[in-house]
């Protein structure tokens, strides 16, 4: 990124005094943005008020606000939809698949960026193949192979196939990323006796951080996300992660409105929290995931 | 972007190194042709047959292929889904580029409505549509109570003739924060001086955004549609959440008919018969955005 900031400041200035002077310009400018605005905002602001309210409250009184902190609708989603065991299967599978991701993502990204061998331009085209290859393509195959495994509805079932979908990804922005270190330390490394792998541990890891960073957020994301591969592979109670729970509320819960606004706030506003504290890495990530990738 | 040789980075080998090469490649590419390459072939394959239930598949040619072209459900989803890529072009596309605009010429907030902007990208589609499903609610839904606080009559927001456009509208307006910001972070890379020549020759702000700006982020631009156009035939989870496709297919498209074909109707021959349908449509509309875009644009140098 090459901002020049230096030399925006100044005009900035003068741009922002001419704007000034068109007043109503200007005006209706924040108007827009604040449209928007509106339009990401109060949805949430809405549910997380019908979240506190019962169904006939909502249906009575549909602007009302809760009477008294009412988390009757809450203990439900513990008790009867049991949120926190999807929570519990979300977590473990994202979170499994981030691991393996970054690991094989990285070490088949050191040898792509540091070695030459016979079959590397095979391999990199097929990597470009398996980018534009989309879940719907792949998920009858992946299901008979997991059938004949015997893993449908056990963690494994979602983690190898997430992780199979994102490797490509993390593949080819770890090695442009690692590409682009110098060698010299690789070198000293290398004459002090070091082994590859120890190189790549303790040299390739730490200095690839950012781009690990981005790999990781992008990956966890589109994993904890998913709901198309997950109806199939684990929709299970015992395992089935956050997306699918909530598919099954809004059909086996549908007209108790109170518990499916619950539903939406407590799946929504953890991710809201770590969103607000991470953002920049965030949106960096995924904006960066999609365009280079 | 791949360049083996980029930095001049000296290539030391050592004995050891083919065992390295092979062993740091190995589970990658096993996980790689065991969940991605195997099976595409294998799709190709499952074209041929017709397999309910995928037990005892019959090899029928290319039945499957003709059932497709005949097939009216088929029809809707191409058709929607090509509405759908004229909605995201025009309002995710053209919304994104429209805010980023906006939001680069002002001087309070910009953090905000990038934070506030780029939220819903976070959040998961089956979140959000459950949220919609809620806002579209007959009986006390936030569209329907709003109408009736003004006197008007509740609206059926999810029939048949409805249904296509009010999954497009999330999907769309999830989406619209995460253009927003690729094109806002290339309209901080136009350095200033473009622009002050044009203020010092008295050029309105609107000629401005026509002449020097737009012209300046078109590669931006061009990488956004081509997003935005193939994410429409990745489009599942939400139309999944809201309709399911229905009612009567009306808000089907690709993705979800190809589930409810496999999985529902356990048709999995011709399930993978439409999943090829996407996989060529990605690539003739990926051809045919780049053809008309071409490679037009200045670059700032």
């Amino acid at each position: 990124m090459t901002t020049n900031i230096s030399s925006k400041t100044g005009l900035l200035t003068r741009i922002q005094n001419y704007f000034e002077d068109l007043k109503p310009g200007k005006f209706f400018i924040y108007m827009v943005l604040i449209a928007w605005a509106c339009t990401t905002i109060l949805p949430l602001v809405w549910v997380t008020n019908n979240s506190f309210r019962t169904t006939s409250q909502i249906v009575n009184e549909p602007f009302g606000t809760p009477d008294s902190l009412n988390l009757e609708n809450y203990q439900r989603a513990r008790d009867r939809i049991n949120v926190l065991n999807s929570y519990k299967n979300s977590l473990i599978m994202s979170g499994t698949t981030v691991i393996l991701v970054l690991l094989f993502g990285g070490m088949a990204g050191y040898v792509l960026s540091r070695f030459d061998f016979r079959f590397k331009e095979t391999i990199n085209m097929l990597l470009v193949v398996g980018f534009m290859v989309p879940a719907f393509v792949t998920v009858v195959p992946v299901y008979e192979i997991l059938i004949k495994l015997d893993l449908v509805n056990t963690y494994l079932a979602l983690i190898l196939p997430h992780t199979a979908g994102n490797l490509v990804f993390a593949t080819l922005m770890l090695s442009a990323y690692m590409s682009s270190l110098s060698s010299e330390l690789e070198e000293a490394a290398l004459l002090d006796g070091a082994t590859r792998w120890q190189i790549f541990t303790r040299i390739f890891v730490p200095l690839s951080r950012p781009a690990f960073a981005t790999v990781g957020i992008f990956t966890f994301l589109w994993s904890y996300n998913d709901l198309f591969l997950s109806l199939v592979y684990v929709s299970h109670k015992k395992v089935q992660p956050v997306t699918v729970l909530l598919s099954q509320v809004s059909t086996m819960y549908g007209t108790d409105l109170g518990l499916q606004a619950t539903a939406v706030v407590v799946t929504v506003i953890p991710v809201l929290i770590v969103y607000i504290i991470l953002q920049n890495q965030i949106i960096k990530g995924l904006t960066q995931g999609a365009v280079k990738g | 972007m791949l360049s083996p040789h980029s930095m001049g980075v000296i290539k030391i080998k050592t004995r050891q190194d083919k065992k390295i090469i092979f062993l740091f490649l190995l589970p990658a590419l096993l996980m790689m042709t065991i969940f991605l390459f195997y099976p595409i072939i294998r799709s190709i394959y499952k074209t041929f047959f017709i397999a309910v239930h995928n037990i005892n598949p019959r090899y029928v040619g290319l039945r499957n292929y003709l059932k497709l072209i005949k097939d009216p459900v088929i029809t809707i989803s191409i058709k929607n889904t090509f509405i759908f890529m004229g909605a995201v072009i025009v309002f995710e596309v053209g919304l994104g580029i429209l805010l980023a605009l906006f939001v680069d010429m002002i001087k309070y907030g910009k953090q905000f409505f990038k934070t506030v902007y780029f939220f819903p990208i976070v959040m998961s589609a089956a979140s959000l549509g459950l949220l919609f499903r809620l806002l579209y609610n007959y009986n006390s839904g936030l569209l329907n109570s709003i109408l009736e606080y003004f006197g008007y009559e509740p609206v059926l927001w999810l029939d048949a003739g409805k249904a296509l456009l009010m999954v497009m509208i999330p999907t769309i307006w999830q989406y619209v924060g995460f253009y927003f910001v690729i094109i806002l972070t290339a309209l901080t890379k136009i350095p200033d001086h473009l622009y002050e020549v044009a203020y010092l020759e008295g050029a309105s702000p609107f000629q401005r955004i026509i002449k020097i700006t737009l012209p300046l982020i078109f590669q931006d631009i061009r990488v956004c549609l081509i997003l935005a156009i193939t994410g429409v035939l990745k489009v599942f989870d939400m139309v999944w959440m809201i309709t399911q496709g229905g009612p009567f297919d009306s808000s089907q498209v690709l993705g979800t008919y190809m589930y409810s074909t496999v999985f529902e109707r356990r048709l999995f021959g011709y399930g993978s018969t439409i999943a090829i349908l996407i996989i060529v449509l990605g690539i003739v509309v990926t051809a045919i955005t780049n053809k008309i875009l071409g490679h037009r644009g200045v670059t700032i140098n």
